[in-house]
């Protein structure tokens, strides 16, 4: 077994788990809550064996060092991260629903990573600019940042839906919008933390903690709505489906930060376009 | 007078906050697909003179650092103030309220209220002190006649952590414009074996004087099986005056700071010319030589003659030379020497041991900058400030109790500022200690 099939299996058991999410809704059967959730438990125990294993791999060729360092990496990371919250979630607040619109983010991330031809799965040896222990603060903080709005952005949608079809196996409003909410707060501080570990990290490395590159403008772009976001809800009063839909949008520069700069635009973050 | 209380209104309000921050977000969009820090033909190339025109007049390819960017920050660093200024005073009269003067009737009208009556029969109740100790809160109490009033809060210092968060950005861009001022930026190319006293500005390559010299010592690459680089080291002397001052090998995320200023590790430059070292083996004696490609030289005292005839080189990068080498009168030789590696070679009877090593420029930037410390100070001032905003909650609890001819009276009550459910647990705790002790 080598990381490479664990993480291909992964695709597959995500899918697995999101179909099992949404037969809740579709057959209104909320006993298969628990077979979803204790499937998507395994299968994140896989995908960490998947990564780990990975990282021990990078070392047996000599190259060793964390797997966190291509967008290929990113992407699973970033699906491990969503599933990781997730179940966090499903646990504190024992909602099971929110499977159903979760899991599909994290589904869609692996598919991604396996068979998109953009991206190399290959191990490579860490260039100079990459050799720092910053790297793993940096990458970790904004991948919990960005797992985070996209469970806010997933939570958004199931509170539109609510609102139009007051489904009742969908949680009350003021819940889903509690939860939005929480989730926007928690993405926001591991966003702060992540910037800043950006920063620090290109101080040390290049002699300037801001240069104004697409990748940090558009980090501080997305740091922007949120904040823009939290204010409308805290001292505007603005809640429901504003802010559901501020969730949704809030994602969609989520998404340009971490895959439409290195792809659409130029700049010192090409590391991640494969 | 009246101006003056709107305009700061206006400056302390939350619609200004939004609209500023909106404002930001969306220009900085255009500095992100319009290219930045281009000249001029750039811009006419790309979108067309009058276009270009046009950006130029608004600073587009500086937006960043543009009057109407820097406005908005300035909007926006006045906003922070004004809005912190007008709100802080009514949150330090919350924090520090005399919360033992609150009455029995506000209690009873509290968020969380809870009421006992115990009959003029009821064994003594237990200490109310130790009560709520058992619940968590270490309370202060008021005697007044047959009352007691008891008090315990937690957290209350967390009102101010929005504040801190507001305050932080501001140190934020304290610690910028003191790097704008009394910093700089720049960057230079040191060739091996020699020094430089100056950087060169980055803003326009006007040279700035460093006070001291920096050596490049030698400067070297390595490489992964793969062929890609695996490390840019260079060896740095710091030096005035002729003295050593500090030595370093700086690598990509591993500088050399001298006296504020910091070395980078940023590029290199591959020259025709090579370092060439003789030893003549017998003596021990060495000697070096600066040596351009095809250029013959000579070593008088040791009658030797040599250059450096042909290269085999990977793009820039040169990986065996072929040295051609003389000793007196006897016939030359010619070897073929891998760079940077010492090799034994026989000539003209003697032995000699040759290194030929490719010579580089490394490419340094070179910084200075006072304020970043008071830009990380901010930076770990604003995850201060959010947590004390987002996961303290400022938490309140009254227990009131009044005895009279009829019995006791107990009036417990309780607020937060925020996630209720949670303090509506707590609240729920407490009412079961007093149940319990109460059923005794």
């Amino acid at each position: 077994m080598d990381s490479s099939q664990l993480l291909g299996i992964t695709t597959f058991t995500y899918l697995f788990s999101t179909l099992l999410y949404v037969a809740i809704l579709v057959f209104k059967t909320p006993k298969i809550g628990s077979l979803a959730t204790a499937f998507t438990a395994i299968a994140w125990l896989i995908q960490t064996g998947g990564i780990a294993l990975r990282w021990v791999e990078s070392y047996e060729m000599g190259i060793g060092h964390a797997p966190l360092t291509n967008m290929y990496e990113s992407v699973v990371f970033f699906a491990w991260t969503i599933i990781a919250l997730y179940l966090l979630i499903e646990w504190k607040f024992k909602i099971k629903i929110i499977g159903a619109f979760a899991t599909p983010f994290a589904f869609l991330a692996m598919a991604y990573a396996s068979f998109s031809g953009d991206i190399s799965k290959s191990i490579s040896p860490l260039v100079p600019a990459l050799q720092s222990n910053w790297l793993i603060a940096h990458v970790v903080t904004c991948f919990i940042g960005y797992a985070a709005f996209a469970v806010a952005a997933a939570l958004g949608i199931m509170y539109v839906i609510k609102n139009r079809s007051n489904d009742n196996l969908l949680p009350p409003l003021p819940v889903i919008d509690d939860l939005v909410h929480k989730t926007i707060v928690f993405g926001f501080i591991w966003l702060t933390a992540g910037i800043i570990t950006g920063a620090i990290w290109a101080n040390s490395a290049w002699g300037t903690y801001w240069s104004w590159d697409p990748k940090e403008t558009w980090s501080l772009i997305t740091w922007f709505f949120y904040a823009i976001t939290l204010h409308a809800r805290y001292t505007r009063g603005w809640a429901g489906t504003r802010i559901a839909f501020l969730a949704i949008f809030g994602f969609v520069s989520v998404l340009f930060t971490y895959y439409g700069v290195n792809f659409l635009l130029s700049g010192l973050h090409s590391y991640g376009s494969g | 007078m009246k101006l003056f209380n709107q305009l700061w209104a206006f400056f302390a309000s939350v619609k200004l906050a939004i609209f500023t921050l909106c404002s930001l977000a969306v220009t900085s969009i255009i500095g992100t697909v319009i290219r930045q820090g281009e000249p001029y033909s750039f811009y006419v190339t790309k979108y067309g003179a009058k276009t270009a025109q046009f950006f130029h007049i608004l600073d587009i390819p500086e937006m960043y650092y543009s009057w109407w960017f820097l406005g908005l920050l300035g909007i926006l660093s006045t906003n922070l103030i004004i809005c912190s200024l007008d709100r802080i005073p009514a949150v330090l009269r919350i924090i520090n309220a005399d919360n033992l003067a609150v009455s029995p009737d506000r209690i009873k009208k509290m968020a969380h209220s809870r009421e006992w009556r115990l009959s003029a029969d009821h064994p003594d109740l237990a200490d109310l002190s130790a009560l709520l100790k058992k619940g968590g809160w270490n309370a202060d109490v008021r005697t007044q006649g047959r009352s007691e009033l008891y008090f315990s809060q937690k957290n209350r210092w967390s009102r101010l952590g929005v504040y801190i968060v507001h305050l932080s950005i501001l140190v934020i861009f304290i610690g910028a414009i003191i790097g704008h001022f009394l910093g700089f930026k720049g960057s230079v190319m040191i060739p091996e074996l020699r020094s430089t006293a100056i950087a060169y500005s980055a803003k326009d390559s006007s040279p700035i004087a460093l006070g001291f010299e920096v050596r490049n010592d030698s400067f070297g690459i390595e490489f992964y099986e793969n062929g890609m680089p695996k490390v840019y080291r260079s060896s740095l002397t710091v030096l005035a005056d002729g003295q050593v001052l500090e030595q370093k090998d700086i690598e990509v995320n591993d500088p050399l700071t001298y006296r504020g200023i910091t070395f980078y590790q940023s590029s290199y430059e591959a020259y025709k010319e090579f370092i060439f070292n003789i030893t003549e083996t017998t003596t021990g004696e060495v000697k070096q030589f600066v040596l351009p490609f095809q250029q013959q030289m000579t070593w008088d005292d040791k009658q030797l003659q040599f250059g450096i005839i042909n290269a085999e080189a990977i793009g820039q990068r040169v990986v065996r030379s072929k040295v051609w080498f003389k000793t007196g009168d006897t016939p030359a030789t010619v070897h073929w020497l891998d760079d940077n590696a010492s090799t034994s070679i026989s000539s003209g009877g003697k032995e000699y041991v040759l290194k030929v090593k490719q010579m580089y420029a490394t490419g340094l930037q070179v910084a200075k900058d006072p304020g970043v410390w008071v830009v990380y100070l901010g930076c770990g001032l604003m995850l201060l400030g959010l947590y004390m905003a987002f996961f303290l909650t400022h938490k309140r609890i009254w227990l009131y109790k009044h005895v009279d001819a009829d019995g006791t009276t107990l009036n417990l009550g309780g607020s937060s500022n925020k996630n209720k459910p949670a303090f509506a647990k707590l609240f729920n705790q407490l009412e079961n200690i007093i149940d319990s002790a109460n059923t005794q």
